[in-house]
């Protein structure tokens, strides 16, 4: 295996393109180291992104937030203006692993490391987030939910990087919300994330939803069904019981010792009813 | 495999090694600088037995390359005392019996640190909080809490001795 830690994105896609056998790309390791030590994975090449400039801080312009791939999530934990404008996608990001992952793990690394049940994906959605990728052609920006295709699979190519993820600026009477559901309060996988991002009319209905749920399909869902029953509603209980049948009707989960079939079906309702109260509220709903 | 060449700061000193590019930086840390304070637990980011911190910023060394060290400032639990005069966190720990086998107690110590850099007055809550990443077999946690908690007001202590 060699290891490369170059300076800019398009020396590291050139290096990922020229690339005999196996490459990777490597931000904060978090997930790929493990694989790496378990022989999971056993790559000729691993590029390094995190010394690339690009990807090593946020920036707040006009059109919103660019969010640097190699950006570690307590640093995201860390701005004011993003936890402001866009306090369900820094939750989500928050509650990935310990203190010590904080300070490596990636939104980006989330992201393509296609986990059904990364956190900041669903939220990521719903704010409705776009990748900024780069490849030996050129730039492309794409929307988050076009990046996973299945468990451990992504849509780029392999001379790919996520330079960062750009999210737009909040819209006004805007809020956006994640919750999930864990065993154990902190350290632990999602059995059930829901991601809910809500936009309200000058009448303090909702005019524009989205709802997403993580942990129970093969990649994060938007549930378009979901979104329309709270459309046009102040989140009354029958616009609420609307949405949670179907978040339910959504998802295909796996079972396993963690959740079963059942579980995680009715967790996704329960879950996104409270993601979307809460979202509701920093809209500045009453 | 092209070995690869490594110029890092540990513990305040320059340190040049060079390591295997699929080497982690606690490989590195244990079997080529001879710093045996961090111990690998699980070597997969959940017991916190290997914390170290890159930068100031507390990671699992198991999750972290050696050659990723280049340039960055790496600090361990061998940095924590002060010559022969341990850190209050080391103090409290013997004093509230935080420790058993102690196989985790590197880890927790350079946890605990850098919860204290950040926050010198946590509540218990922060304080579990802060310590998720890192697993006990031993103690129950309750003695680590406590240490830390008194640890945190000798930290204070000594601060507005320094201020004065
Ligand atoms: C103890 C522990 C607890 C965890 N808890 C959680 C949790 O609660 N929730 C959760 O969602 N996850 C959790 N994780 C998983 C992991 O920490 C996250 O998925 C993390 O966000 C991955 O980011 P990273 O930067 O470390 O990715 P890396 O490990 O560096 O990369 C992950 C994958 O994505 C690819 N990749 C990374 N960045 C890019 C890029 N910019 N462009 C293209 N490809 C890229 C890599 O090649 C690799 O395949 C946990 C992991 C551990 C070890
Ligand atoms: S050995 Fe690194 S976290 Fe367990
Ligand atoms: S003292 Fe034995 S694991 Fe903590």
């Amino acid at each position: 295996m060699r290891y490369e830690a170059p300076s800019t994105t398009r020396e590291a896609s050139a290096l990922l393109a020229n690339a005999k056998g196996k490459a990777v790309v490597l931000a904060g390791g978090t997930d790929l180291l493990a694989r790496l030590k378990s022989g999971d994975i056993e790559p000729d090449l691993v590029v390094d992104i995190k010394r690339i400039d690009t990807t090593q801080s946020i920036k707040r312009m006009a059109s919103g937030f660019r969010i640097g791939a190699s950006v570690p999530c307590v640093e995201i934990g860390r701005s004011a203006a993003l936890k402001r404008a866009w306090p369900g996608v820094v939750e989500a990001a928050q509650l990935i692993g310990s203190d010590q992952i904080q300070g490596r793990c990636t939104i980006a690394g989330n992201l393509c490391n296609a986990s059904p049940a990364a956190d900041s994906v669903p939220a990521l959605i719903a704010a409705g987030a776009k990748a900024s990728v780069v490849g030996t052609a050129g730039r492309r920006t794409v929307a988050v939910e076009k990046i996973t295709t299945g468990p451990g699979k992504t849509s780029l190519g392999k001379d790919e990087i996520v330079e960062s993820i750009n999210l737009p600026k909040r819209p006004p009477r805007t809020g956006d919300a994640y919750l999930r559901f864990t065993p154990r309060t902190e350290m632990d996988i999602a059995v059930v994330g829901a991601g809910v991002c809500l936009t309200l009319n000058g009448k303090g209905e909702v005019s524009k939803a989205r709802v997403v749920l993580g942990a129970v399909a093969p990649t994060a869902v938007i549930v378009a069904d979901a979104a329309n029953a709270i459309i046009g509603s102040r989140l009354e209980d029958s616009a609420l019981a609307e949405m949670a049948a179907a978040c339910e009707a959504a998802c295909n989960p796996i079972d396993d010792m963690r959740g079963t079939i059942e579980f995680r079906t009715d967790v996704s309702g329960v879950l996104a009813k409270r993601a979307a109260k809460i979202a509701y509220q920093r809209a500045g709903g009453k | 495999m092209s070995a690869v060449q490594v110029s890092t700061t540990v513990n305040g000193d320059a340190i040049d090694f060079v390591c295997q590019p699929t080497e982690t930086l606690l490989d590195v840390l244990r079997n080529r600088l001879g710093l045996i304070g961090s111990k690998e637990g699980c070597g997969t980011g959940d017991c916190g037995a290997c914390s170290v911190t890159v930068d100031g910023q507390l990671v699992c060394s198991c999750l972290v390359l050696g050659a990723e060290a280049e340039g960055r400032k790496i600090g361990t639990v061998e940095g924590l005392a002060d010559g022969d005069k341990l850190h209050p966190l080391q103090k409290q720990f013997i004093d509230n019996a935080a420790l058993q086998c102690g196989v985790c107690t590197p880890g927790f110590l350079v946890a605990a640190k850098a919860l204290l850099d950040r926050n010198p007055n946590p509540t218990e809550q922060e304080i579990r909080y802060a310590l998720a990443g890192n697993l006990c077999r031993c103690t129950g946690y309750d003695k680590i809490v406590r240490a830390v908690n008194a640890a945190a007001r000798d930290v204070r202590k000594q601060q507005a001795r320094k201020k004065r």
